[in-house]
């Protein structure tokens, strides 16, 4: 069994570790529809965007392993801190973990995340860190191409049957909740803003509901009224749900150290 | 005391410009061996086709190649990486760096008029011009069928899509109506 790494405080790294998080645990999700798709063109549909997604974590992981280097710490890798971080040290928001559902929920919640990514890679081309400027500068096209395509299935189910429409306005009602998280700012927020490292989240709040609130609208959906409920999967807390998909996710390289085929 | 100067200098003068031709030679014969580079999931197009290879320079006594990966997640971006080292070794132009550069992100746009060609007569419909809609707001539609492309097989402009992802990151797939043949689009971004 192999033993868990020592993950840097330091806030900047902490602020690439939940972008590279979100990253990584949404293209999970979605991966899990390989061979499960209710239509081919979705299954691959959605394996494609897994595959953009992971490819981004793993530029955003690689570059906070080196971060931590240059602060002064031990230098860990891409696949070192996909495989072998403890469930606390993971700082996704809790909505990306939650079990994949029905399709509603998945394509629901992959236009809110694309949307969100879409506007945070935006202001990432500025960032002060040449290299996450670069990576932005790519996936920023990937997430357009997502949002697109999610944006488009969010209006065929909610115009669609009774069906589509009724499991679109269930999707809403367990995924709003969550959505609150992705614009709570903190001390880490505070710190990369002041670094030009990237925004704050919570700046990106009014764009992101300019966005998506006409086209729930347009659905003939309504988000439910906000609530005091508010997840921490940011801060390393998780729902129940997190353990499961890390035991997945990781079992391999834990069981069997430096794998590789 | 000018002839002194010649004398002394001349050697030297002759061996630099030979060691300059000597780079241009190699760095121009990278060119032509990386022009057989062919792309791994599209084996009609090379790398210099695809507008990937973004410098070749001498760096110390290596032949250093800067690349930009297509997709975030390409897969095929490691095996054209071990493609191009391979290559360049073969032709004895080694020892060989290859870096990864992302920025600027690489765009379809990139793609030469000889790719676009090789792209078509393989079956593949080429990309238009990347992101004409950029900055404008994004419209969303329930059906997005009628995304009206030129069938790489029959020119009939009666075609539809089938798919906005398809068997790699950077395909689409589409249909001709007029043929009936299933056909691969190369996405512009």
């Amino acid at each position: 069994m192999q033993a868990s790494i020592e993950v840097s405080r330091d806030p900047a790294v902490r602020y690439l570790l939940r972008i590279g998080d979100t990253c990584l645990i949404q293209a999970q999700r979605l991966a899990e529809w390989c061979g499960h798709a209710p239509i081919l063109e979705e299954d691959i549909a959605m394996t494609n965007m897994a595959l953009d997604l992971v490819g981004q974590s793993r530029a955003v992981l690689t570059r906070a392993g080196a971060l931590e280097a240059e602060l002064g710490g031990a230098a860990h890798d891409e696949d070192q801190l996909a495989f072998l971080r403890d469930e606390r040290d993971f700082l996704n928001p809790t909505v990306v973990e939650l079990p994949r559902g029905d399709f509603a929920i998945t394509v629901l919640r992959n236009f809110a995340l694309a949307t969100f990514l879409k506007l945070l890679w935006e202001r990432l081309l500025g960032s002060s860190d040449a290299e996450l400027a670069g990576i932005a500068g790519k996936a920023l096209k990937e997430a357009r191409y997502h949002q697109q395509h999610a944006g488009d299935w969010v209006l065929r189910l909610g115009g669609g049957t009774d069906e589509s429409a009724r499991r679109l306005r269930a999707a809403v009602d367990v995924l709003w909740p969550y959505i609150p998280e992705l614009f709570e700012a903190d001390e880490i927020d505070d710190h990369a803003r002041a670094i030009g490292l990237g925004p704050r989240w919570s700046e990106l709040a009014d764009g992101w509901q300019a966005e998506v609130l006409p086209v729930l609208d347009e659905a003939g959906v309504a988000p439910p009224a906000a609530r005091a409920f508010r997840s921490t999967g940011k801060k390393g807390v998780h729902s129940e749900h997190m353990g499961y998909i890390l035991a997945e996710m990781q079992h391999l390289q834990r069981s069997h150290p430096g794998g590789v085929w | 005391m000018t002839a002194a100067i010649a004398d002394v200098d001349e050697p030297r003068v002759t061996e630099v410009a030979r060691s300059l031709d000597e780079r241009e030679a190699r760095i121009a014969r990278a060119w032509e061996v990386l022009a057989s580079v062919l792309d791994p999931e599209v084996p009609v197009v090379s790398v210099c086709d695809l507008g990937i290879v973004r410098d070749v320079a001498i760096e110390g006594e290596s032949l250093a190649v800067v690349l930009t990966p297509t997709y975030s997640g390409c897969p095929a971006t490691e095996v054209i990486e071990a493609g191009v080292r391979a290559a360049l070794d073969d032709a004895g132009l080694g020892p060989v760096k290859v870096r990864l550069q992302r920025a600027p992100a690489w765009t379809t746009d990139w793609i030469s008029a000889e790719g676009r060609r090789k792209l078509r007569e393989y079956g593949i419909a080429p990309p238009g011009p990347a992101d004409p809609d950029q900055g404008v707001a994004m419209r969303f539609v329930p059906n997005r069928g009628a995304v009206r492309l030129r069938c790489p097989r029959c020119n009939s402009e009666h075609t539809e899509r089938l798919s906005a992802f398809g068997s790699t990151a950077c395909k689409a797939l589409h249909r001709c109506r007029a043929c009936g043949e299933p056909f691969e689009h190369f996405k512009p971004i």
